[in-house]
């Protein structure tokens, strides 16, 4: 159950094996909350936003848009 | 992270590329955080990150890669700049210069193509010896916590470099699993292994913790 879970949860199981998986997910409580640890993994790492830019690099982008226009590409 | 439309992100780009410089500066706000950290993990330094970074707003300024609207935005931009990361993460010999990201055996290639749970916490009927914990109960709260983002960045970091990738796109950066596959050149089946491994790692560093 373990190794399927990922597909599981990508929707990439066959249909009867999807039926199966999820047959054994209700009646198995370990399985079960195996799953939910995984739904709530995914939660945690679905709300970590990346660093804020640093202004100097904000400042350093944006100076590259000045460049590329005085280089008349 | 806000996710557009990519017609507006689209007409961004072509306002940009003709010479309006706040379509650029939206652009650059909205796009420069998730791709430092992307550029980030295929060289060794912040600096490095951010010529990358820099190099793929001017290839997008150039025009040098069409984007045609047949992926989405985010997907065309996000494969620009791994190309570039790749090229200079070889370059300064941080990253091993697997061909593609795509090709090559999807098993062993990172070292770890066992079980993604302890075998021992198995029965000899395959029943769990050692059951997973129900989360539900009480650390609720402190999967919210700052701390429990602490813990999943540090399981993410010590990754291999292609889990790492997959797992920042598919579930930081919130892109579909087709367009992780388009911007990296994966199969189906290799995004998923990739996926699962890293996904396996993080819910496992979890559980540590949260076990402690």
């Amino acid at each position: 159950m373990v190794e399927l879970v990922t597909e599981y949860l990508e929707g990439a199981l066959a249909p009867a094996d999807r039926v199966r998986f999820e047959t054994h997910i209700a009646a198995c409580a370990h399985c079960s909350a195996y799953l939910e640890q995984m739904r709530m993994t995914l939660s945690v790492v679905g709300h970590i936003e990346p660093d804020e830019l640093d202004p100097k690099v904000e400042r350093d982008l944006l100076d590259a848009f000045e460049d590329w226009k005085a280089g008349g590409a | 992270m806000p996710s557009t439309p990519a017609a507006d992100d689209q007409s961004l780009v072509e306002r940009a590329q003709a010479g309006d410089e706040e379509a650029y500066a939206i652009l650059v706000r909205r796009y420069s955080p998730a791709m430092m950290r992307l550029a980030r993990m295929y060289v060794p330094t912040a600096a490095l990150a951010e010529d990358v970074v820099q190099e793929t707003w001017v290839a997008v300024l150039r025009g040098i890669e069409r984007f045609e609207g047949r992926s989405s935005f985010k997907t065309w931009l996000f494969r620009i700049l791994v190309n570039r990361a790749k090229t200079r993460g070889v370059r300064e010999h941080r990253s091993i210069p697997f061909a593609s990201l795509g090709s090559g055996g999807e098993a062993g290639e990172d070292g770890d193509d066992g079980p993604t749970v302890d075998p021992e916490r198995f029965g000899r009927d395959g029943g769990w010896t050692s059951a997973p914990r129900n989360w539900e109960d009480d650390p609720e709260q402190a999967l919210n916590s700052k701390e429990a983002r602490r813990i999943v960045l540090e399981a993410i970091d010590t990754l291999p470099e292609r889990q790492k990738v997959v797992i920042t796109m598919r579930d930081l950066d919130g892109l579909s699993s087709e367009e992780v596959r388009n911007a990296l050149d994966l199969s189906e089946t290799n995004q998923r292994v990739l996926l699962h491994r890293a996904r396996a790692k993080v819910r496992t560093a979890l559980e540590d913790w949260i076990d402690a």
